[in-house]
């Protein structure tokens, strides 16, 4: 038997609704951009789940390392300030 | 770290409610079961469509073969989902491929039964995608992403499956009395091997310590089948077949049903190898991947044709 190709790795993006983000769904084998377009098409919008589609080859997309979480997002954690909520409106004020 | 430390991070994680994502530190006995798991799971999926298959050119309507055709096209994306899923932990698509054609990698016993008259197709929507949603529904809190993630899309597709099989088994419920004979014999031929697709009794099965702890599991065996009998008994009761099993009695105390002994010579038996169409399934599988092997090299011959033509252009 020859040796087996099982086609390049995708990441598959969808965007639900026109103005919605555009979400992970999964990923698919693909030899090129066409096919994997075609292949996330029947793979994941077999039910009107799509009106959009992004790919991109999985070696291209960057991750942040787990090892860093805290690093990364810890700082974010003490600074409260940042929300709405923290601050004290005058009584009677309204629509704010 | 060290391993040790490494297994008390991680558990404290999981018992924290955590979900784990590939990157992320696991223990290796935790992505080799995953693997095994998924791996079963999707290729599952795709020898699932076997028996289908068989009766898409004898569906005997053309709304019957167009949602036939549709519930097969879903077993195989669920499989592709899975794959996909098990390929974040490390394994190739192909090694996949290779263990289950080598027999490292088993699928569900289900489907090396035969799928003989067009009511078992219904009866296999019915109660073995059926048995296949309980089971699915409880896995949606795996803790692994994406095995979780599929779980979820999965389980929003197959719900078509199984009433589409329960409708099939009503109409012919409400046919002739052929057509009710033929109901029946494939509700007597499915029903036990729907319920050995829960897997051993709890006190039998080999790997379920590590999957509870590891919150791959979070129902066993035995509550996930009670689950199944439980409900499917009424669906039987309303369009008038009878569950092959004299000793299924309500049991008022337990608030479930008492079932009969399973037959698990048998299971094992299937297991083995030996049911009545393991050696088919994995020699269509076999015959169709290996004829396909040139679509997707001339696929490849293809990309490298155009990346030679996109370098042309922009030197």
């Amino acid at each position: 038997m020859s040796k087996d190709t099982q086609l390049d790795l995708w990441e598959v993006f969808i965007q639900g609704k026109s103005g919605n983000p555009y979400v992970h769904a999964g990923s698919v084998h693909a030899s090129d951009k066409k096919m994997a377009i075609q292949n996330a098409r029947d793979i994941y919008t077999r039910r009107g789940e799509g009106t959009s589609i992004w790919v991109v080859p999985s070696n291209n997309i960057t991750a942040s390392n787990p090892h860093d979480a805290d690093m990364l997002f810890e700082p974010s954690n003490d600074k409260i300030y940042r929300h709405p909520t923290f601050y004290v409106m005058p009584e009677g004020a309204k629509q704010i | 770290m060290s391993t040790e430390h490494i297994q008390n991070a991680f558990q404290q994680r999981l018992d924290k409610g955590d979900f784990i994502e590939p990157k992320d530190d696991m223990p290796d006995g935790y992505r080799t079961h995953l693997i095994r798991q998924i791996s079963q799971h999707a290729h599952s999926e795709v020898i699932g469509m076997q028996p289908e298959g068989n009766w898409i050119t004898r569906a005997p309507s053309l709304r019957a073969k167009q949602i036939l055709l549709a519930k097969i096209q879903d077993e195989g994306g669920h499989g592709l989902y899975l794959y996909s899923a098990a390929e974040t932990l490390g394994i190739t698509r192909s090694e996949m491929i290779q263990q289950l054609h080598s027999g490292k990698a088993k699928y569900s016993n289900i489907f090396n039964y035969p799928a003989l008259t067009w009511a078992d197709i219904g009866a296999i929507g019915w109660l073995v995608d059926g048995a296949a949603i309980v089971n699915q529904v409880s896995l949606q809190r795996t803790s692994f992403g994406p095995y979780s993630r599929a779980m979820v899309r999965i389980c929003k597709e197959e719900s078509f499956h199984q009433r589409q099989g329960y409708e099939i088994m009503a109409h012919m419920m409400n046919g002739t009395a052929d057509q009710k004979e033929m109901a029946q014999d494939a509700m007597n031929r499915w029903w036990w091997p729907a319920l050995m697709m829960f897997g051993p009794h709890d006190s039998d099965s080999p790997h379920s310590g590590d999957a509870f702890k590891w919150k791959i599991k979070r129902e066993s065996n035995d509550e996930l089948r009670q689950r199944f009998i439980d409900k499917t008994v009424q669906q039987a009761e309303v369009i008038g077949l009878t569950i092959p099993d004299p000793k299924l009695k309500w049991n008022e105390a337990k608030n479930h049903y008492d079932h009969g002994e399973i037959n698990w010579n048998e299971f094992h038996e299937v297991i083995r190898g030996n049911g009545p169409c393991n050696k088919q399934r994995m020699e269509h599988h076999i015959k169709v991947h290996e004829a396909g092997a040139w679509v997707r090299e001339a696929a490849e011959a293809y990309k490298k044709k155009r990346l030679n033509k996109e370098s042309l252009v922009t030197i």
